[in-house]
């Protein structure tokens, strides 16, 4: 045991060579997730629009005023005619262009059928169908209203009425789904990297060898490397758990000591994958390179941090289970969200630590005292 | 000039040594898209659906297998009790539960309005607001069909203005999200790459002692800082080539710009990654800093702050703000404008010019970091 302390004695006078270390794994986080916290919303709003009226009548005004006044869009400019309209969506300036044809005014006020188009920017597929969704949803309720106008008393809604309850979120605040995610992507970025330059450091300097001639078992070395960044892991943890529940006041339905206690666990996988990444590598780079493009791109992309899992292919889906950030992912988000405790938790928790024991047992093997 | 190509033939043989690094960098980026490519969507189907029947009459099986046929849900069983629903959510079996009122068919036959429930589970805001729609649109078209059924004539029907929406969508008319996504991936995959390479080689020679050797050769900062930026500016190039020509083969990623402009723009792009690698590597003392540093400044950012996923326009205005440091947003800009939308320089020259000055700027603080240094 005493042998394992000077090690970590050892591995901190090594990281305060760079004093910036410190400042950058404590101050970065909370950085970071209170402008990513912000940035990460899949709320469509203030859609820029650009809206031809060629009609400019009393009606046409009316329908530019309800598009005025929704929080959804935002009108950036009026131009004068159609063939204009390249420019702006060409430009991205405008994502959507409404045009209301010259006889508008007149049909609507004889009640006879008129079109009005929307022409939309479809690369960004995602907003685009939202915004459309809106663009109709708007456009319909005004002409519901028009109908209400022209034959009051009538009933002008449907035969069979949805009454749509979220659960969970009732106000669909995609922040609050996205929060306990961006915390799970920091944790893992920051601890990972910490721990996967460990061994291959002492490799590229040649003090490895130094350290195989000393006594010191293979467990020691790896318990000796893990527990100062561990230590770091812990700090990062507790910083980014206030940022999100006191600054961004997600709603914490579950009980805080237990998601600490999966946080732990968490850090564990982390800590352990970035050993192991440091075992197989030769340089530091090797290793930057083996963790950010080996682990932590799938991990992001394929955990179902934005991207649901069941929308993916079905031959894809099996492998996120190996993943254990969609572990941890449906841990925070359930204890966050839902209040769920171990009893509905355990097998993710159990999957989670499983991983993170396996990581380590790989990288004591590894961490063999062999050179190259 | 000579001393650059000098410095630039010593990082070559450098990195022809490190045979992994140089495999991954050239191709485990297009590897990645393919995989991605195929792996993300935003695409919503088979949303996971229980259903509380306490009707069990056709009408309420009828709406049953509209929810079914739309391939938008996927039915998981019938449940009666409240209790199990909560279950069934809580524990993610199931995501949305429809559920039918006893009476429903006979309220329906007497033209009484009835409400049927839907409940969705909104972890994921997104998906639950496109679900909503779906179940929305659904409910809706059954009413409109059983109101044909039952109505008495078209004769009693009052006169409303009808106003048609006719939504034409350009560029990308199926909105298909892998053509958004595609390119998002491509940016991403360049700025990793890119700082990834640079951010380890200036630290790396103080780390090992190297730079006091460097330092003694007559060579000023610039020159050495380009030297060392350039091979790994051809390989990243090659690779986001590569990248692009096997996004056009395998997701029908369009070209309807000029291959000129689109090779200045991933240049621009790449040069000012490269140069951001470079800056963090003069300012860090250890490998162990410079990793950090390079990961926290473009993994995350370039993901969220560049309007690959998240529309910039919704964000709040200080981190509009903040946006307009990532060079990933300009370079989207101007990807999307040129391969997409067949756009001309007009459309995006602002992006390019951003571009440019980032690159500037990031290559003229390392030179004058490392000078400071060196003197």
């Amino acid at each position: 045991m005493k042998r394992v302390l000077h090690l970590m004695k050892k591995e901190l006078l090594e990281l305060r060579q760079d004093p910036r270390l410190f400042s950058i794994v404590i101050l970065a986080p909370i950085i970071q997730l209170s402008v990513l916290g912000y940035a990460a919303t899949t709320d469509v709003k203030d859609i820029p629009l650009a809206i031809v009226d060629a009609d400019r009548s009393t009606a046409s005004r009316q329908l530019v005023h309800r598009f005025e006044g929704s929080a959804n869009f935002k009108i950036v400019a009026m131009p004068g005619s159609t063939s204009d309209i390249d420019s702006y969506l060409d430009s991205g300036k405008a994502w959507m262009v409404l045009s209301i044809p010259p006889d508008y005014g007149r049909k609507v006020g004889a009640g006879r059928p008129t079109t009005i188009q929307l022409v939309a920017d479809g690369t960004d597929s995602n907003s685009t169908g939202v915004a459309l969704g809106y663009a109709q949803a708007l456009i319909g309720g005004y002409v519901q209203d028009l109908a209400a106008a022209a034959a009051p008393g009538q009933p002008v809604t449907g035969l069979v009425q949805p009454e749509i309850q979220v659960w969970f979120n009732p106000r669909l605040e995609s922040r609050d789904f996205m929060i306990p995610g961006i915390v799970a992507l920091l944790l893992l970025v920051i601890t990972t990297n910490l721990s996967a330059m460990a061994i291959v450091r002492e490799k590229e300097t040649g003090t490895l060898e130094q350290l195989n001639v000393t006594p010191l078992a293979r467990w020691e070395l790896i318990t000796g490397k893990l527990l100062p960044y561990a230590f770091i892991g812990i700090i990062d943890v507790v910083l980014v758990l206030i940022v999100a529940i006191y600054w961004f006041e997600v709603p914490m339905r579950g009980s805080i000591p237990l998601l600490f206690g999966m946080c732990l666990i968490y850090l564990l996988a982390t800590l352990g994958l970035g050993l192991f990444v440091s075992t197989i590598s030769q340089t530091q780079q090797q290793a930057m390179m083996t963790s950010i493009f080996f682990f932590l791109t799938p991990m992001i992309y394929l955990s179902g941090f934005i991207f649901p899992i069941e929308n993916m292919p079905r031959w894809i889906q099996p492998f996120t289970y190996l993943i254990p950030l969609r572990y941890f992912l449906v841990i925070v988000r359930g204890i966050f969200q839902k209040g769920i405790g171990l009893e509905i938790l355990w097998p993710q928790a159990v999957a989670l630590f499983a991983w993170g024991l396996g990581m380590l047992t790989l990288a004591t093997l590894r961490s063999s005292k062999r050179l190259g | 000039m000579r001393k650059t190509l000098a410095v630039a033939s010593k990082e070559l043989r450098q990195i022809l040594r490190d045979q992994r690094s140089l495999l991954i960098l050239l191709f485990v980026p297009a590897f990645f898209l393919l995989l991605y490519g195929y792996a993300l969507n935003f695409d919503i189907r088979n949303v996971t659906l229980a259903v509380q029947d306490k009707d069990r009459s056709t009408k309420s099986r009828e709406l049953v297998s509209s929810f079914v046929n739309s391939g938008y849900f996927s039915l998981v069983g019938y449940v009666d009790a409240p209790a199990e629903l909560d279950r069934l959510v809580d524990l993610g079996r199931v995501r949305s539960i429809l559920s039918i009122p006893a009476g429903f068919e006979r309220d329906l036959s007497m033209r009484k309005p009835v409400t049927v429930q839907v409940i969705i589970d909104g972890d994921n805001a997104n998906t639950a607001s496109t679900v909503s729609g779906y179940a929305r649109t659904l409910i809706n078209e059954f009413s409109g069909a059983q109101m044909q059924l039952t109505s008495p004539g078209p004769a009693s029907r009052p006169p409303v203005p009808v106003i048609s929406v006719e939504p034409r969508i350009w560029y990308n008319p199926q909105l298909r999200s892998t053509l958004f996504l595609v390119p998002g991936l491509i940016a991403y995959i360049s700025m990793i790459t890119a700082v990834v390479s640079t951010a380890l080689s200036v630290v790396r020679e103080k780390e090992r002692g190297t730079m006091e050797q460097v330092r003694m050769a007559p060579l000023s900062p610039l020159p050495y800082i380009i030297g060392k930026t350039m091979p790994y500016l051809v390989i990243s190039f090659v690779s986001a080539i590569l990248v692009i020509l096997s996004a056009m083969l395998l997701f029908d990623l369009p070209m309807r710009g000029s291959w000129l402009l689109l090779c200045g723009a991933i240049g621009l792009f790449l040069i000012g990654a490269q140069a951001q690698g470079l800056l963090i590597s003069t300012i860090a003392e250890t490998q162990q800093v410079a990793f950090q540093v390079a990961l926290l400044s473009s993994l995350l950012p370039t993901m969220i702050l560049s309007g690959f996923i998240f529309p910039i326009s919704s964000m709040p205005i200080v981190v509009q703000w903040i946006t307009h440091i990532v060079p990933a947003r300009y370079f989207l800009v101007a990807l999307r404008s040129i391969v997409l939308k067949g756009a001309d320089i007009t459309a995006f020259w602002q992006e390019m010019v951003a571009l440019a000055i980032f690159a500037t700027v990031a290559l003229g603080l390392a030179s004058l970091r490392l000078s400071r240094e060196w003197a």
